[in-house]
């Protein structure tokens, strides 16, 4: 399956969730939000909330800004 | 003096909002902050870098100062909206300073997207914190969407340019006595924090001017005493500016 995260192409198999998804790239959990296909996914959902080839998602999380 | 300042019902004591980028090191800003005296600060959202380890930055930040995320990098009204809605999930706050620029070179706001965001994130219970350019009208507009303060610029983000503008500072200022005016952007030098303040503005958000100077955290005390210096100046009631002098020593009496 190929997902789009963060404007990049990723090959990933055996992710079914988008928690899973997380878990696979290593990514972290706390204070970061999700968007899959423009909607914000709530992170109660992320366990349940189901991801599909092609699906475009957004991770973010804050940096420094003015 | 008691001299709060409230927004969207949250009661401040220091006029003076500061941001997170562009310092040289993550003590230099944490220094810089406390010093300050400030307490709000801005935070930009962004993707997570997908190759490396990241630490939060969020941890770097003193927990007792309000976390206002920001749209910076946004360029429609959409991206905006969404990026917004991220913050507030991440975060699970309502605050949000909302920028939608126009223009890569001069970083100056799209007003007509701003306020197009402004609508819809405020019918979402978001409080709307907008980056405009210094206009009157586009004020009100901001202000009738239900915003709960405007953020009109001084000059373009990080240009250290000061008030370009003061007229139209005081002009929003008299014609809109009641609103919350936060100027935003443009703020170089403490005179140029003092002068936005002595032009009736309520408060300052300031990023560069403290990030970039040769020494951040004596530049964010002196921008800490300069508003507090503008405010009261302010709220002590200018003389009346005259063409020509006022002998300050009585005439009548001097020896001849």
């Amino acid at each position: 399956m190929t997902i789009f995260i963060n404007g990049e192409s990723r090959e990933l198999k055996d992710v079914s969730t988008l928690a899973a998804l997380l878990d696979a790239l290593d990514l972290p959990k706390q204070r970061v939000a999700i968007e899959l296909n423009k909607q914000v996914i709530r992170k109660p959902d992320w366990e349940t909330t189901e991801v599909s080839n092609n699906d475009k998602i957004e991770v973010v999380h804050f940096v420094g800004g003015g | 003096m008691s001299d709060k300042f409230t927004l969207a019902g949250k009661e401040f004591t220091s006029r003076l909002i500061i941001g997170t980028g562009k310092y040289r090191s993550l003590d230099e800003m944490k220094a810089a902050h406390t010093v300050s005296g400030a307490e709000m600060v801005t935070v930009a959202v962004n993707r997570v870098p997908l190759d490396r380890k990241t630490e939060s930055f969020l941890d770097h930040l003193n927990p007792s100062m309000q976390i206002l995320p920001n749209t910076a990098g946004c360029y429609d009204a959409d991206h905006a909206v969404r990026t917004a809605r991220l913050a507030r999930e991440a975060l699970d706050t309502e605050w949000i300073k909302l920028e939608v620029i126009g223009d890569p070179v001069t970083l100056l706001p799209d007003n007509e997207k701003t306020l197009e965001a402004a609508k819809v994130l405020v019918a979402e219970g978001f409080i709307v914190l907008p980056y405009f350019t210094d206009d009157l009208i586009m004020a009100k507009k901001l202000l009738d969407a239900g915003c709960p303060a405007v953020m009109p610029l001084a000059a373009p983000i990080g240009s250290g340019m000061g008030v370009q503008n003061p007229s139209n500072l005081r002009i929003m200022r008299e014609q809109l006595p009641d609103a919350t005016i936060i100027v935003d952007a443009g703020v170089g030098v403490p005179s140029d924090a003092a002068i936005a303040m002595e032009l009736g503005a309520d408060a300052i958000l300031m990023n560069t001017a403290i990030a970039e100077a040769g020494n951040a955290a004596h530049m964010a005390t002196a921008m800490k005493l300069a508003v507090q210096a503008g405010r009261l100046g302010y709220l002590s009631g200018r003389m009346p500016k005259r063409l020509y002098a006022s002998a300050s020593s009585p005439i009548a009496g001097a020896i001849r």
